[in-house]
C-alpha cells in the first residue's frame, strides 16, 4: 500500500520526484512487459549475492536494484541493431536489450558458456550480437566507444541509435565531457543517459560537484537536456520516446538525467557504513516495481493477481539460471588460454 | 619494534610525513571518508582536514594533473590511484609533465609528486583491475618507480618518496597488504634505488621485486632441500636499478633468474638480463634465464587467471635449467 505521508515527505527532498502518468502510445501490452523485464532484474540482482556469499560467483559484482526503471523504460524502446553502452552496473541494461540471463548467470560463475567464456565477469556482461557494447570497469571509460557506434550511424547514414549510460560518478570521466562535445557537434544519433544515484561508492556526489543538476552539462554542449525521476517509468520511457525519434531523424543528441538513490551498497559486500541508509526509507515507498504496479492496480492496467504472477516466472526463471550455470556448464579449458586476445583465432603467445 | 601489515605501514609512512611537512597532502578516489578500500588513509581526514585529504571526483587524468601542478608550485602531493590499471588515464601528465617539467625547462622547477598504485593479479577481478603495469614507467626518463615488499622497506622508501624532489611512482601489489613485518618505533627512511637480499645463497640468484620475492623466497627454500642454494634479491626499486647488488651476487653464483609478475614481452627482466650481459656476461656460467606472466590479459576465471603468473614451480624449474 502507498504511504502517502511519506512521499509528501519526499517530495521536499527528492526534487526530480514526478507524478506517475499515462503517457500516450503506450498500450497495455507493453506495459506489462516493461513491468516483466523489471522483475526479471530484480529477481536476477536478488539473487546473485547468496552466490557470491556462497563463492560461486566472485569479483566485483553490482546491483542495478532499484535503477530498473531507467533501463527498461529506455532499452525497451530500442530495435535489435541499437546500441547500448553500459557500466559496471550493467546486467539491468543487458536484461531489457534482451539478454539471455542463463548466459549472463553462466559468465558470473566464470564458465565457457558465458557470454564472456568466463574472462569478463559481472563487470563487463556483454552481447555485442544485440547491440550490447560492452562495459568498462574504468568508470566514464565506456562512453567514448559508445559514441564510436553513433559515428559509425552517422558516417554510414542509417538510422541506428546508441544510449550509453553512465553514473554520477562517471559523468566526472573527462572523456564523457570530450565526446558530448563532438556528439553535438556532429549532431551524432546517440543518447547520454545519466543515472545519477548520488552516490560514486563512498563519495556523495554533492561534495565534488559544483553543479548538481548535471543534466545542465548537456546544455552547456548544445545538447538538448533533461531531468527525469529515476523511479517513474512513464516519464522516462516518454523522454526517451521524443530522444530516440530525434535521434532516428538525425537530428542529434540528446542528455537525460534519470535521478535516482543508491539504496544499497556500492557492491556485495559494501554496507555503505559510510553514510546514512535511512535517508533511503523514504525512497523505498517509491522503488521502481512497486510503483509502476501500484499504477497499474490502481488504473486498471493489470490486477493484483497477474502482476503476483509476473513476478513468480520471473523467479522461475531466474532460478533456472542459476540450475544452468551451476549443473550444465564448464570451466574454462586451459587450452584456451591464449583464445581471443587477437582477431580471427590468431594465437600470438 | 612492533609488527604491522603491509597496509598499516602505508599509513603510517603518511601519517607521520603529514605531520612533519604541511605541504604533504593526498588526493584520489575515496581517500577521505572511506578512507581508501584498503583502508589506507582511514581517519588521516579526521585529523588533517579536507585541504589535506581531498576526496576527488573520477576525473583521474584531471586530478593527477592538478597533482602536478601543486607539486610545480612547491606542494608534496600523494596522489592515489586506486587500481594502478587506471594510470593510463593520467599517464600524460604523467609522462609528459611530470617527468619532463625539470629537463624541459632547464632545471627551473621540481616536480614532488608521489603516485600511489596498488597493481598486480589476484581476487578475480579481470583484465581491468590486475594488471602489472610498472614497466611502462621504467622506460620514461625523469620518473622513480619503487615496488617495495615488506613493511619496513614500504613504510622508509615511501618516506623517502615523498621526501624526492622528483616524480615517484610506488607500486603496492594487492597481495602483499596484508603481509605483515617489522616496523622500528622510530623515524627511519629507507632509500630509494638499494635492493636487498631477502635470503643469502651460493649458487643460483633469483632476481625478482615485489609479490614475486614472496614465490622466489618459497622457490629458495624448496631448493634448498635439493641442494641448490638461492640467493634472493628484492630490488625494491625499478628506477633506479640496483645493479650494483645485483653483479655482486651473480659474482658469487655464477648463474642468474629474473622474475617478474608482468607479460613477460617487452617487460623489465629483459632489460635487467641485457644490463647483466653488458656488465658481466663473462661472470655467468649459464644463459640467465627470464620469468614473467603468460602475454595475456588476466581472466575473471579462477582457474585461467591462475595459469597467467609465475609459480614457485616455475621459479624453481628456471633455477634448475640454470644446472643444465
Ligand atoms: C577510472 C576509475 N576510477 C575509479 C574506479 C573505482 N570505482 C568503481 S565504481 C565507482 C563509482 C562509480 O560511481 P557512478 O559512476 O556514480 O556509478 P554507480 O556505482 O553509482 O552506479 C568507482 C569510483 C573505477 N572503476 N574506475
Ligand atoms: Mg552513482
Amino acid at each position: 500500500m502507498k504511504d502517502s505521508k511519506c512521499i509528501e515527505e519526499l517530495k521536499k527532498e527528492f526534487d526530480a520526484y514526478a507524478e506517475m502518468y499515462s503517457p500516450e502510445g503506450l498500450d497495455r501490452e507493453e506495459q506489462i512487459r516493461m513491468y516483466s523485464i523489471m522483475w526479471l532484474m530484480r529477481k536476477f540482482e536478488e539473487a546473485v549475492k547468496p552466490l557470491w556469499m556462497a563463492n560461486k560467483v566472485h569479483g566485483y559484482y553490482h546491483p542495478y536494484i532499484t535503477e530498473e526503471a531507467i533501463a527498461t523504460a529506455i532499452i525497451t524502446q530500442l530495435k535489435k541493431e541499437d546500441y547500448v553502452g553500459s557500466t559496471h552496473r550493467g546486467h539491468g541494461h543487458l536484461i531489457a536489450k534482451g539478454g539471455n540471463i542463463n548466459k549472463m548467470m553462466a559468465e558470473l560463475f566464470g564458465k565457457e558458456e558465458g557470454y564472456n567464456k568466463g574472462r569478463g565477469g559481472s563487470m563487463h556482461i556483454s552481447d555485442m550480437s544485440i547491440g550490447m557494447l560492452g562495459a568498462s570497469g574504468i568508470v566514464g571509460a565506456a562512453v567514448a566507444p559508445a559514441v564510436g557506434s553513433a559515428l559509425k550511424s552517422w558516417i554510414k547514414g542509417t538510422d541506428d541509435v546508441t544510449v550509453v549510460f553512465f553514473g554520477d560518478g562517471g559523468a566526472n570521466a573527462g572523456s564523457v565531457s570530450e565526446s558530448m562535445n563532438m556528439a553535438a557537434a556532429w549532431k551524432l544519433p546517440v543518447i547520454f543517459v545519466c543515472e545519477n544515484n548520488q552516490w560514486a561508492i563512498a563519495t556523495d556526489y554533492a561534495r565534488i560537484t559544483g553543479e548538481p543538476d548535471l543534466y545542465k552539462r548537456g546544455i552547456g554542449f548544445g545538447i538538448p537536456s533533461c531531468r527525469c525521476d529515476g523511479y517513474n517509468i512513464y516519464q522516462i520511457w516518454e523522454t526517451a520516446k521524443a530522444a530516440i525519434e530525434r535521434a532516428r531523424a538525425g537530428e542529434g543528441p540528446t542528455f537525460i538525467e534519470c535521478k535516482t538513490m543508491r539504496m544499497l551498497g556500492h557492491h556485495a559486500t559494501d554496507d555503505s557504513w559510510y553514510r546514512d541508509m535511512s535517508v533511503c526509507d523514504k525512497y523505498w515507498e517509491i522503488e521502481p516495481i512497486k510503483r509502476m504496479g501500484e499504477f497499474m492496480v490502481e488504473n486498471k492496467i493489470a490486477t493484483p493477481a497477474e502482476l503476483e504472477a509476473i513476478e513468480a516466472e520471473a523467479m522461475k526463471k531466474v532460478e533456472a539460471s542459476i540450475e544452468y550455470a551451476d549443473t550444465q556448464c564448464h570451466e574454462p579449458s586451459p587450452d584456451t588460454f591464449y583464445d581471443y586476445i587477437y582477431a580471427d583465432g590468431e594465437v600470438i603467445k | 619494534m612492533s609488527i604491522i601489515t603491509l597496509r598499516e605501514s602505508i599509513t603510517q609512512a603518511l601519517r607521520e610525513e603529514m605531520a612533519l611537512d604541511e605541504n604533504v597532502f593526498i588526493m584520489g578516489c575515496d581517500v577521505g571518508l572511506r578512507g581508501n578500500p584498503f583502508g589506507i588513509t582511514k581517519g588521516l581526514m579526521n585529523e588533517y582536514g579536507e585541504k589535506r585529504v581531498i576526496d576527488t571526483p573520477i576525473s583521474e587524468a584531471a586530478f593527477t594533473g592538478l597533482g602536478v601542478g601543486a607539486a610545480i608550485a612547491g606542494m608534496r602531493p600523494l596522489v592515489e590511484i586506486l587500481y594502478a590499471d587506471w594510470i593510463t588515464l593520467p599517464m600524460d601528465n604523467i609522462v609528459n609533465t611530470a617527468a619532463k617539467t625539470c629537463y624541459m625547462f632547464g632545471g627551473q622547477a621540481n616536480v614532488p609528486i608521489v603516485i600511489r598504485a596498488p597493481f598486480g593479479v589476484g581476487g578475480g577481478v579481470a583484465a581491468q583491475h590486475s594488471q602489472n603495469n610498472e614497466n611502462w614507467f621504467v622506460h620514461v626518463p625523469g620518473l622513480k618507480v619503487i615496488t617495495p615488499s615488506t613493511p619496513y622497506d614500504m613504510k622508509g622508501m615511501l618516506k623517502s618518496a615523498i621526501r624526492d624532489n622528483g616524480p615517484v611512482i610506488c607500486f603496492e601489489h594487492k597481495r602483499n597488504y596484508s603481509m605483515k613485518g617489522e616496523v622500528p618505533d622510530g623515524e627511519y627512511l629507507v632509500p630509494i634505488g638499494k635492493a636487498a637480499i631477502r635470503k643469502t645463497g651460493t649458487d643460483c640468484t633469483i632476481v625478482a621485486y615485489s609479490y614475486m620475492t614472496y614465490v622466489a623466497e618459497a622457490a629458495a627454500i624448496e631448493l634448498e632441500k635439493e641442494g641448490i642454494s638461492c640467493e634472493v634479491i628484492d630490488l625494491r626499486s625499478l628506477l633506479p636499478l640496483d645493479y650494483d647488488t645485483v653483479m655482486e651476487s651473480i659474482k658469487k653464483t655464477s648463474r642468474v633468474v629474473v622474475v617478474t609478475e608482468a607479460p613477460l614481452r617487452g617487460s623489465i627482466a629483459g632489460e635487467i638480463v641485457g644490463e647483466i650481459i653488458d656488465r658481466g656476461f663473462d661472470l655467468l656460467d649459464a644463459p640467465p634465464q627470464r620469468l614473467g606472466s603468460k602475454n595475456s590479459p588476466v581472466a575473471y576465471n579462477e582457474g585461467l587467471e591462475a595459469m597467467c603468473t609465475p609459480k614457485k614451480e616455475d621459479i624453481i624449474a628456471a633455477v634448475r635449467k640454470t644446472f643444465e
